[in-house]
């Protein structure tokens, strides 16, 4: 096999360092997956419910979470099906800041991360704390369109993208892990994308 | 006190039951080498390969195979293609798929597949993945593809004709024009096929955007609760038709998309 039209994929052949392996670089496009059917969301409507082993459960509004102080986030993001978005943003607000208000009990070691939609994804607490997790409802400066989660989706920038539910709906605090959707269907429990970890077993 | 926090907590939600069921060569899906037996073109631009797999199993309709191929210079990479074949009767090791690829001409996998695999070849695969947009054969399906996102509405098309038609299933078709169509000697009754752009002369339809008309007949009213709809195709396919079939009256949860991103 003559390898011309595969060294297009990675240009000059120098390797981007930012790409984990197996990723390719989509440039400034965004490809949409979802599994289900896109709801029509309003912002006014929406609310964000943070519970399970919490000192004191709360759901937030649009306008009470907008209260929170701003937190962005600048890097990369990673999907499981091979393509990474290098150098990009998000606004929103810090899940270590939703946490504080709803107090984290000590044995809480897992979440689940749930959408509007019933789409569910699990993470350990370790990976949605100290800076590693956001609540974001602005891409790049503009309103988080609804084909990409919005009004409000869940940041997990450093695990598979999947693990960032769209259309958040709220984050559930357990004493243990809990497969969410795609982790029953064949995905891997945590999705690192640097140890490449897709699938169940990987 | 863990346990009676959390009975107190409302369930959360849900998108339906699993039907996975771990696959009998293990749960973990190992990279092997793929013979080519065959290459057939669909289209001008989508060619199908039929792969010989000595480790494989066969897979459920609507999986897909990750595929990566590997430069001389030692650079990878892998795209997922989904399976048009029915599952290969005989139980395995050893199973037969046959994966459709289109051609993007600005990506780097498809071009580069099209233009250098050949009957004789080795691919190398990995799979089958897939457990939310796969059909079983024993529920009604309505499927609903554009362009290139019939090809695992294909693999259950065939699959329900080999298993002798045993429930209600209907498929729509949505392609730019006749040219574009793939497997298009396969259509029976039971397929609409809906051009948007350029229709075979006597066709009633005016070319055109799939549209509530075309798929109001499809949907029984009531629906059956076992129902399920698969739409797969492009982004902006799939959110039309999707959201087309909850206003003709399907449920939501029971809509299952794929949505085939623009890698190449």
């Amino acid at each position: 096999m003559s390898p011309t039209s595969l060294r297009r994929l990675f240009g000059t052949g120098e390797r981007d360092p930012r790409l984990p392996p197996g990723q390719y670089d989509v440039g400034s496009t965004w490809p949409v997956l979802t599994a289900e059917v896109s709801p029509r969301l309003r912002a006014e409507d929406w609310t964000l419910r943070i519970d399970g082993l919490v000192d004191k459960g709360r759901t937030w509004t649009w306008d009470q979470i907008h209260k929170v102080s701003s937190s962005t986030y600048s890097g990369d993001i990673h999907c499981v099906t091979t393509w990474s978005k290098l150098g990009t943003s998000f606004t929103g607000v810090s899940v270590d800041d939703l946490f504080a208000e709803v107090g984290v009990r000590p044995e809480a070691t897992h979440v689940i991360a749930w959408s509007v939609t019933g789409y569910t994804t699990n993470l350990p607490i370790e990976h949605v704390i100290d800076g590693k997790a956001w609540i974001v409802w602005e891409h790049e400066g503009k309103p988080l369109p609804p084909e990409h989660g919005g009004p409000v989706r869940m940041l997990v920038p450093h695990l598979y993208f999947w693990k960032s539910a769209k259309w958040i709906g709220g984050i559930r605090l357990l004493d243990h892990d809990e497969p969410g959707f795609w982790e029953q269907r064949g995905y891997h429990m945590l999705g690192d994308p640097w140890l490449e970890q897709r699938y169940e077993g990987d | 006190m863990t346990d009676s926090a959390q009975q107190d907590l409302p369930p959360l939600p849900t998108l339906g039951t699993v039907t996975r069921r771990v696959p009998p060569g293990g749960a973990r899906r190992m990279w092997q080498e793929g013979e080519v037996v065959g290459v057939r073109d669909e289209t001008p631009r989508a060619r199908s390969f039929q792969l010989w797999l000595p480790e494989g199993y066969p897979h459920v309709p609507g999986q897909h195979y990750v595929v990566r191929v590997t430069a001389d210079d030692g650079s990878q990479a892998e795209r997922s293609y989904s399976v048009a074949s029915a599952p290969d009767p005989e139980p395995g090791p050893g199973t037969h798929i046959e994966l459709t690829v289109e051609r993007l001409d600005d990506g780097a996998v498809s071009p580069f597949i099209h233009d250098n695999v050949r009957v004789g070849d080795r691919l190398e695969v990995r799979g089958p993945f897939g457990g939310w947009f796969v059909w079983r054969g024993d529920t009604p399906a309505l499927l609903v593809g554009g362009g290139s996102g019939v090809v695992p509405l294909m693999a259950m098309l065939r699959y329900w004709r080999r298993q002798g038609r045993r429930v209600p299933l209907a498929l729509v078709v949505s392609t730019r024009t006749p040219e574009d169509l793939y497997f298009k000697d396969e259509y029976g009754p039971e397929s609409t096929i809906l051009y948007t752009r350029t229709a075979p002369a006597g066709t009633s339809r005016p070319p055109g955007r799939i549209d509530a008309e075309a798929l109001a007949p499809l949907v029984s009213q009531p629906v059956p609760a076992e129902a399920v709809a698969y739409v797969c195709g492009s982004p902006g396919f799939a959110e039309a038709a999707s959201q087309l079939l909850v206003a003709v009256g399907v449920e939501r949860t029971t809509v299952r998309v794929e949505r085939f991103g623009p890698s190449g």
